[in-house]
């Protein structure tokens, strides 16, 4: 996606640069061509008068070649940006001295106010190290020389890494079979923490690499570092093997549990709201109970007369096994009777959140108890029936 | 020899090819516009580098490679010992001395002859601080192999080889990359038992190879082949070590030549000046 990328540079001059693939040095490339082109054009037909000039254009090509930037360039860009930097700040009527990238983006956002959807299309001004690609440095010397051993490879970096890693294993196993041969190996096998870390996806290696990789590069690199995790490796082993994992946030703690209040009786209830269809629902579920449901101050045997909805609202406490354990009432609105329900359903749920332990809460969450349905009524279109139907098709 | 070596190393130059300083010969014509030249260096700074480069070739083995191994070495890293009879490769006959309960015993004597021509001739191109690329596509020796190159401060590919690696280099590195000035062969084969596609390649680009052939390999397109054992991990061991000693010693040698070359042109320079100074004794100057 092209996005204009606004950069301050001298008193009000702003010159838009287009991000990610498509660089000012390209279009500048292509424009030096297309005068190149127009100038051959124009002296063939100064020269051969009888030679029609075709031009043809290329389309649906992409550049072959890749844009290159030259360390001065983004060294130049940089100095800009830090200019433009404390430009924007006086302009903001901030102090330059303490101007960070989040009042950056606020000052933007406030000075170019886009309307567009694609966020990425946007103005922005970042550092040039987070919009240029990283490059690869000139590999080898004035002798001709490669700097690296693994030069003729072809993927330098990848090779030393597998290297190095196969390297600890050797020695690793190798101090281990002393350990044995002296019988001093510990028998007792540490379970590392690997719950709640993930290994590096193949994107992310390649850019810690800035290498191209193929899959089957990157399943060989983690299958080494699994074997090297099951050997029994010291602290800086460790270290070196985290530093390829990268943390997963547990989905269950993202869950938003509802503080208890206590009533005049000092009895703990807990409120929450649920939502499916155009149905809206408030549920108010008490600690100690006897498993009574009031839905609108009507008991819910006579709200919903339909087995399916009740049995919808029972199923949090079926599930937890609190079927007669606790009280609940709840208001709704809108919607039909099974929009209704499915709403209570995700109230009372997540009411109950409050009342149970951890693990109970990441159950409901993999049973899929507090999510919310996104369902809702697709649009009727022109020139159909309904949503999906199409008027009956008549041959002639 | 002297010329036949450079014209060896120039041999099939195409007009594209660039050749920078490092390869050239002086006062040939075939200078490109955009290569650095030499020209720019006094003549007694040209005619003392090429005594550099000539003093070894006075003497048939200058780096002395012929203590590094013995015949009774090469018998205890099992480097006679072939392959079975049916895997015979009809090349190889010629290097088999005979065979033994149907596997065939490389003869040494042979062996030993042409491991030295080989040393020699990598210590020669060390010497000429030429680029050399250690190839194998053996995976038990592949951690080795990388080790031996760092430590002589060469290169190593001992990874999946990619197809137009030696003969698309210009596309697949820049423009100006400097391809191996030889291709050591550690593992004459593949991971399929056919031959590796460097070797082909090598002699189309017109580089020198060193190989390591084995009773099943074709020691045909191997400028130097050396008949040995590439399956006994002493054996490997033992033509790593053998690589890494002879690369290092050349270079080690090359280092005392420039010294002392920097040396006499010192004392020359200090000769050619005033004579009323008596000529001083400057013991600061770098060994």
């Amino acid at each position: 996606m092209a996005a204009p990328c606004v950069s301050c540079a001298g008193a009000l001059s702003y010159r838009l640069f287009l991000l990610g693939r498509v660089s000012l040095a390209r279009r500048q490339g292509l424009w030096q061509t297309a005068a190149a082109s127009l100038q051959t054009a124009i002296g063939s037909q100064i020269l051969r008068l009888m030679h029609t000039t075709v031009v043809t254009t290329k389309k649906n090509v992409p550049a072959s070649r890749c844009e290159t930037y030259t360390e001065d360039f983004i060294k130049k860009q940089i100095e800009e940006f830090n200019i433009g930097k404390r430009h924007l700040a006086n302009m903001m009527g901030e102090d330059p001295e303490t101007f960070t990238q989040e009042d950056i983006d606020r000052a933007i956002v406030y000075l170019f106010p886009s309307g567009l959807f694609e966020k990425r299309a946007r103005p922005i001004m970042k550092h040039p190290e987070q919009i240029f690609p990283k490059q690869r440095a000139i590999q080898w010397g004035e002798d001709g020389r490669p700097f690296h051993f693994l030069f003729y490879t072809g993927k330098p970096s990848y090779y030393s890494l597998m290297h190095e890693v196969y390297g600890k294993l050797l020695q690793i196993e190798k101090h281990q079979n002393q350990l044995r041969a002296k019988g001093l190996l510990p028998e007792k096998t540490e379970t590392k923490d690997l719950i709640g870390s993930r290994w590096l996806i193949k994107e992310e290696l390649e850019e810690m690499l800035v290498e191209k990789l193929s899959d089957q590069d990157y399943v060989r690199f983690i299958q080494l570092l699994e074997k090297l995790l099951t050997l029994q490796c010291d602290p800086a082993e460790e270290k070196f093997v985290q530093k390829f994992r990268r943390s997963v946030a547990i989905q269950s703690k993202k869950q938003l549990i509802e503080p208890v209040q206590y009533d005049e009786q000092g009895r703990a209830f807990s409120t929450s709201e649920g939502r499916r269809k155009s149905a809206k629902a408030e549920a108010v579920v008490y600690e100690h109970g006897s498993g009574r449901i009031t839905v609108n101050g009507a008991d819910y045997l006579l709200y919903f007369p339909i087995t399916q909805d009740r049995e919808q609202l029972m199923f949090p406490f079926h599930f937890l096994d609190r079927l007669g354990k606790h009280d609940v009432t709840c208001t709704v609105s809108g919607g039909g009777r099974s929009a209704q329900a499915g709403a209570i359903r995700l109230a009372m749920a997540k009411a109950l959140c409050s009342f149970i332990t951890e693990d109970e809460v990441e159950w409901m969450r993999q049973a899929g108890l507090l999510t919310p349905d996104p369902r809702v009524r697709e649009r009727k279109k022109p020139g159909q029936e309904g949503a999906r139907r199409k008027f009956t098709w008549k041959k002639r | 020899m002297a010329p036949a070596l450079p014209r060896l190393l120039l041999a099939g130059a195409r007009p594209g090819r660039r050749w920078p300083g490092w390869l050239q010969t002086h006062g040939s014509g075939r200078t490109l516009a955009g290569a650095p030249a030499p020209a720019a260096s006094e003549p007694e700074d040209s005619e003392a580098h090429r005594k550099i480069l000539e003093e070894p070739l006075r003497h048939s083995d200058f780096f002395n490679v012929k203590e590094l191994f013995s015949v009774k070495s090469l018998f205890d890293a099992r480097v006679h010992l072939g392959h079975k009879a049916g895997c015979r490769h009809r090349f190889m006959e010629p290097y088999i001395f005979g065979s033994r309960l149907d596997q065939d015993i490389i003869d040494l004597e042979q062996t030993a002859s042409h491991l030295q021509l080989a040393l020699n001739f990598t210590a020669h191109v060390a010497y000429r601080k030429g680029i050399i690329l250690f190839v194998s596509r053996n995976r038990q020796f592949t951690h080795l192999i990388e080790n031996t190159a760092r430590d002589c401060g060469e290169y190593a590919h001992a990874r999946y080889f990619k197809g137009g690696l030696l003969t698309n280099a210009p596309l697949l590195f820049g423009p100006t990359v400097r391809l191996p000035d030889l291709i050591i062969f550690l593992h004459t084969l593949n991971n399929v038992f056919e031959p590796h596609v460097a070797v082909r390649d090598a002699a189309k680009m017109n580089i020198p190879t060193v190989g390591i052939v084995d009773t099943n390999c074709n020691p045909c397109l191997i400028t130097y082949p050396v008949p040995a054992n590439d399956d006994s991990p002493p054996s490997v061991q033992l033509f790593c070590r053998l690589f890494r000693t002879v690369i290092n010693r050349a270079k080690e040698k090359r280092r005392q030549m420039e010294a002392l070359q920097r040396l006499q042109s010192a004392k020359g320079a200090e000769g050619h000046g005033a004579a009323d100074p008596p000529p001083r004794v400057d013991a600061n100057r770098p060994l």
